[in-house]
Formats: C-alpha cells, sequence, structure tokens
C-alpha cells in the first residue's frame, strides 16, 4: 500500500488530489445547476491541456504553443463520430446525397471521404483519438528534437503548426465543415447528449477521466523519469553525456501531453455538442498555457485550478467588457509570471500552507493523548 | 588485458569554418594512466574533450576507445562504451538533491519505459552511499544540490561520473574555483579513482599537475607541443616559451 502511494506521488499529493476530486465529484454538483455545470465541464476539458503542459513546459522545460491542435484532434476525432451518427440516411432525406455530415452535402461532396470512414465505430475514434496525437507528436518530436531544436525556436515553430491546422481545417470545408466547424452533434450511439442527465453523466466522465490523467501525471513525476525532466531541464548536456538520449525523453513528455490534451478535447465535443477551428488556432493555444502558467506551472492540481478559474474570470469579463477581456488576460499572464512564477500552487505552498500546518500542529500539541498513530494505519 | 593502450586518438582535426582548433593531433593514452592536458587559453583542450565525448564532431582522424571509434557514436553511446566527462562549469542538477543527482547516473533504466518504470534497488542505494563517501558528501545526501559550495558542486559531478563507472573518465579543470584544503582533498580523490581507470585532466594549477600527473601533454594552437613527464615538460624550450614562462 504505501509503494503504490510513493508512486503516485507521496500522501500530501493524493491528499490534496482526494480534496479536489471530492471539490469536483461533490460540492460542486449539488451545488451548482446543469447550465454552470456543464460550463464548468468545458472548462475542465482545458485543464486536460494545462495538466499537460505541467509536464512537458513546467517540468521538462518544453514550451509548446501548440497544443490546441491535439485539443482538436481529439475533439474533431469526437466530433465526427457524433456527426456521421446524426447523419443516418434517416435524418438526412432530404439532402441530395442522405447518409453524409450536412455540410458535406452543402459543399457538393457526394461520398462520404475515406478519412471520415473509420468514424462510423465508437472504438476505432477511441482508438484514433488516443493513437494520433501521439503519433503526430511523436513525428514533430522526432524532427525537431532529434535535430537539437528547442526553446523559443520550438515553442515558434508549434505555433506554426496551430496556424497551419487552423488553416487547414478552414480550407477544407467540405471536409471539416469549415470555419463553422462540425455542429449539431446530437447522440452517442442512439444516447441523447443533449439531455441534463446526459450532461451530468458526461460532466462525471470528464472529471474521472481528468482524476486518472493526474494520477498517470503524479506517476511519471515520481518515476525517475519525472527526475529526468527536471534534470534535463536544467542540465540538458549533463543528462546527455550521463548516458541518455535527451531526444526520445523530450518526445514521451510531448506525445503524453497530447494525448492528454486530446482527451480533453474529445470531452470537450462530448459536452458542448460542436468542434471548431477556433479551438485549435494560435489564440487558444496560448490560451491554454495561460492557465496553466496561472494555476502554476510546477503543479498538476494547480493546472487543474488555474484552468477552471481563468475560464470562469473570462466568462465574467467577457460577458461585462468584451473588448477588455483580452488585455485583462495578456495583463494577468505578465503579472503571474512576473509576481507568481509558480502560479496559484506558488502562493498556496507560500501563503496558505504554513499557517495551516502551523495551526494543525498546535492542534497536535494541544492534545498529545489524540490517537495520532491509528489514523494514520490503513 | 590485451592491450596497454586505451585510447588512440590519430590524426584528429576539427575545423570551425577554417579555424583549426584541433589540428592533426596524435594522443596514445594507456589503461590505469594519469594524463594531464596542459596549454595556454585557445589551445584546444576542451574541444579535444568535447571531441572525444561527442559534443563537438571531428573533421578528420579517429579516437579509438578500445575497439570502438568514439567518432561514429552518439553521445550516450559513447558514453555506454565506458567514457565519462565534467565539464569545466559544474554541471550539477541542482534542483534536484545530491542523492537524486547520483540516483539518475546510476547507469541503468536509461529508455523512456526503462526510466518509468526503474526501480531503485539495494545495490543502487548501496552505490550512492559508496561514492557520496568516496567524494565527502555522504552526510549531504539529501541536501538539494544548488545549495552546495563551488567546491562540493565539482566533487557531485566527479561522483556522477564515478557512479558509471568509466574506464576513461574526462575532466575540465576540476579544481578550478576549489581552496587549498579543498584542493588537496580532490589530487586525493583522483589518486584513488585512477586505480583502476584512466583520467584525461585538463588543469592550470601547476602544483596540483604535478601533484597527480603521470604523463603531461602540451597542446598549443590545437597542435601537440610536448609530452612527457612532467619535469621534462618544464624544462621544455618550446614550452616555457608559449605557455609556463608568463
Amino acid at each position: 500500500m504505501d509503494r503504490w502511494i510513493a508512486a503516485f506521488g507521496g500522501r500530501q499529493r493524493l491528499f490534496q488530489l482526494l480534496a479536489l476530486s471530492v471539490l469536483l465529484l461533490v460540492i460542486l454538483p449539488l451545488t451548482l445547476d446543469i447550465f454552470r455545470l456543464n460550463l464548468l465541464g468545458k472548462y475542465l476539458t482545458y485543464a486536460f491541456v494545462a495538466v499537460g503542459l505541467v509536464l512537458c513546459w513546467g517540468y521538462g522545460g518544453i514550451l509548446s504553443l501548440g497544443q490546441g491542435v491535439f485539443f482538436g484532434i481529439g475533439g474533431y476525432c469526437m466530433a465526427m463520430f457524433l456527426k456521421l451518427e446524426s447523419s443516418a440516411p434517416e435524418f438526412t432525406a432530404i439532402q441530395s446525397t442522405p447518409g453524409i455530415p450536412d455540410f458535406m452535402d452543402w459543399n457538393q461532396i457526394t461520398e462520404l471521404p475515406l478519412m471520415w470512414v473509420p468514424f462510423h465505430s465508437l472504438t476505432l475514434t477511441i482508438i484514433l483519438m488516443l493513437t494520433v496525437p501521439a503519433l503526430i507528436a511523436f513525428f514533430i518530436g522526432f524532427a525537431m528534437f532529434k535535430r537539437r531544436v528547442g526553446g523559443v525556436y520550438f515553442a515558434i515553430i508549434t505555433q506554426a503548426i496551430a496556424s497551419i491546422a487552423t488553416i487547414l481545417i478552414i480550407g477544407q470545408q467540405g471536409y471539416t465543415g469549415g470555419i463553422n466547424g462540425i455542429t449539431d452533434l446530437r447522440t452517442l450511439l442512439g444516447w441523447d447528449i443533449r439531455t441534463d442527465s446526459a450532461r451530468y453523466i458526461l460532466y462525471f466522465v470528464c472529471c474521472v477521466a481528468l482524476i486518472i490523467c493526474l494520477l498517470i501525471g503524479q506517476f511519471v513525476l515520481e518515476s525517475r523519469f519525472g527526475k529526468l525532466l527536471i534534470a534535463m531541464r536544467d542540465q540538458e548536456d549533463r543528462v546527455r553525456f550521463s548516458g541518455y538520449d535527451v531526444a526520445n525523453i523530450k518526445i514521451f513528455v510531448f506525445a503524453l501531453a497530447g494525448v492528454f490534451s486530446a482527451i480533453g478535447g474529445a470531452m470537450f465535443a462530448l459536452q458542448v455538442g460542436f468542434m471548431s477551428p477556433s479551438f485549435v488556432g494560435t489564440v487558444a493555444s496560448i490560451e491554454m498555457v495561460i492557465f496553466c502558467a496561472v494555476g502554476g506551472r510546477l503543479s498538476l492540481i494547480g493546472a487543474v485550478y488555474g484552468a477552471l478559474l481563468v475560464n470562469l474570470a473570462k466568462t465574467m469579463l467577457s460577458e461585462t467588457f468584451p473588448q477588455l477581456w483580452i488585455v485583462f488576460m495578456g495583463a494577468l499572464f505578465i503579472g503571474v509570471v512576473l509576481l507568481f512564477p509558480q502560479g496559484l500552487a506558488g502562493i498556496y505552498t507560500d501563503f496558505v500552507k504554513p499557517p495551516v500546518a502551523g495551526w494543525l500542529n498546535r492542534m497536535r500539541g494541544k492534545s498529545p493523548d489524540a490517537p495520532v498513530s491509528q489514523e494514520v494505519q490503513p | 588485458m590485451s592491450s596497454p593502450i586505451l585510447l588512440a586518438i590519430e590524426d584528429l582535426t576539427v575545423s570551425f569554418d577554417g579555424f583549426k582548433a584541433v589540428d592533426g593531433l596524435n594522443l596514445y593514452v594507456e589503461r590505469n594512466e594519469v594524463r594531464v592536458v596542459i596549454g595556454p587559453n585557445g589551445a584546444g583542450k576542451t574541444t579535444l574533450l568535447d571531441l572525444i565525448c561527442g559534443k563537438t564532431r571531428a573533421s578528420s582522424g579517429s579516437i579509438m576507445f578500445k575497439n570502438t571509434d568514439l567518432t561514429k557514436l552518439a553521445e550516450n553511446q559513447i558514453v555506454k562504451a565506458g567514457v565519462g566527462r565534467k565539464f569545466q562549469t559544474p554541471s550539477i542538477y541542482e534542483n534536484l538533491t545530491v542523492r537524486e543527482n547520483l540516483q539518475l547516473s546510476y547507469p541503468a533504466g536509461r529508455s523512456v519505459f526503462g526510466s518509468l518504470f526503474f526501480k531503485t534497488t539495494e545495490h543502487v542505494l548501496q552505490r550512492v552511499t559508496e561514492v557520496a563517501s568516496e567524494i565527502f558528501l555522504e552526510d549531504r545526501l539529501d541536501v538539494s544540490a544548488g545549495l552546495l559550495s563551488h567546491g562540493q558542486k565539482q566533487w557531485l559531478e566527479i561522483g556522477m561520473l564515478l557512479i558509471q563507472d568509466p574506464e576513461l573518465l574526462m575532466l575540465d579543470e576540476p579544481v578550478a574555483g576549489m581552496s587549498v584544503s579543498e584542493r588537496e582533498a580532490t589530487a586525493d580523490l583522483l589518486r584513488r579513482i585512477s586505480n583502476n581507470r584512466s583520467v584525461i585532466v585538463i588543469e592550470h594549477d601547476m602544483d596540483f599537475v604535478k601533484d597527480i600527473a603521470n604523463k603531461v601533454t602540451v597542446l598549443h594552437q590545437g597542435k601537440l607541443l610536448a609530452e612527457g613527464k612532467m619535469d621534462d615538460v618544464q624544462k621544455n624550450e618550446k614550452v616555457i616559451e608559449v605557455y609556463l614562462g608568463h
């Protein structure tokens, strides 16, 4: 038991994860109505990306400004499956070619394109949703890291890739739905995802998936690989000349972050009911980095809070001051980087934790008879 | 033991845009030898180590280590072949503890999945303690490496190489910035660790060189200027002119 606790981040981290789980799975569903909860679920899909960025950027030192691409792959895979289901011939009888998505019909496409065919099957969709981002990250990583491209250059290239992805999606309207994206998603294997009960269930599925990703992240960080990430960020040459292939380490962590993002994207399509290129491009990708920075780029759990709070602020502020939001977002990013480089997690460890720990110690000190040892035993 | 020669460098040249940092160099290092490389600034000493460990690629020539040509191997393969290299400025993982620094340098679990599922065995822990006591850091194992003194950082990096048990150890100015007592301790350390391996040291401190060297190689403008016992080299006219005389 102790070995497992240690492997997944130790007692304290697991306790923080438990607190987050209680908040997400119990407190918020009991206090929020389904409209707000669904919105929260949408924010949580960005948390997957932020968690991936903690591993890749915070620990590995690889700043990717193109995580929207992976979010998009996950989202589009899921959206393509859902779209095919809601485009069954009986729903699309009025089209000139029934049985294909409506936007294809509008674009004079008369046959389902080959790349859409696998998305008739949910199993294949899920497999592709997980493997395609891993493969693309592998190819990008292989091409860049084996050639020792890193730092700012890597960030700019990923930014360019995000831009290319958007242009491709918008340009290939007949295959992707263009700028409108893939809309009007209705059912998953006949189960209507637009009802309140479905939204509740999808919210919980999203939370559980996120918690699993957090556990995987903590396992990675606790392993020798996690220490290597820190070592590589500090002294890349020393790692290389200690017999490691640095490029492989980078490729793996970049691919893992990509897969996490794709899961988030798929959960987004399911909960929000559409997917569009605006979640793929450069602006979306940079916003994702801000969620991670605000949460604290060295804290997996902090990244979740960061994604939630920034998005909450975005929703509230952009409703009241639509023009000011983007300025505020920029100011927030600069402020966090300058004043709180460790983000919310840093504020927690510096200002919240010491007084609480002191208070706990005093409590224990006052009641020495308390059966402390019994509590610890499993 | 087949041949007394561990490392044979022949006709090694590297040119950076026409400037030959190392120029037609021949160098032979025997097993269990401590070789010190000296020379004025820009003589190509650090470049030589860069070439051996694969950080810089040779323009021509060969570096035979046992039976393999290192110029054809990737950096991590050169390490696996048994070459360890310490950098001029201490390169340690400042955000990790001394123990973690040494554990990461232990030669196992070097692949991605190997490191993800690596289990720290008793043997690893034992090696870490052994090496830590050799480099005078046994009671600082749980200290963050960034908090060590400059000299201790140098020792830690040497320890990170020792735990890999390389047959050839290359040290770039290991005593730079050390106090007198630290220098003595380091000389002692070098004598102990050179018992069963060859060591190449770059150093400017002549007293330290005299203390440890079996043989000295003097480089000048990428070429071999002189080679031999320290006493002979010190009497060499050319060496005095370009280096020692100043």
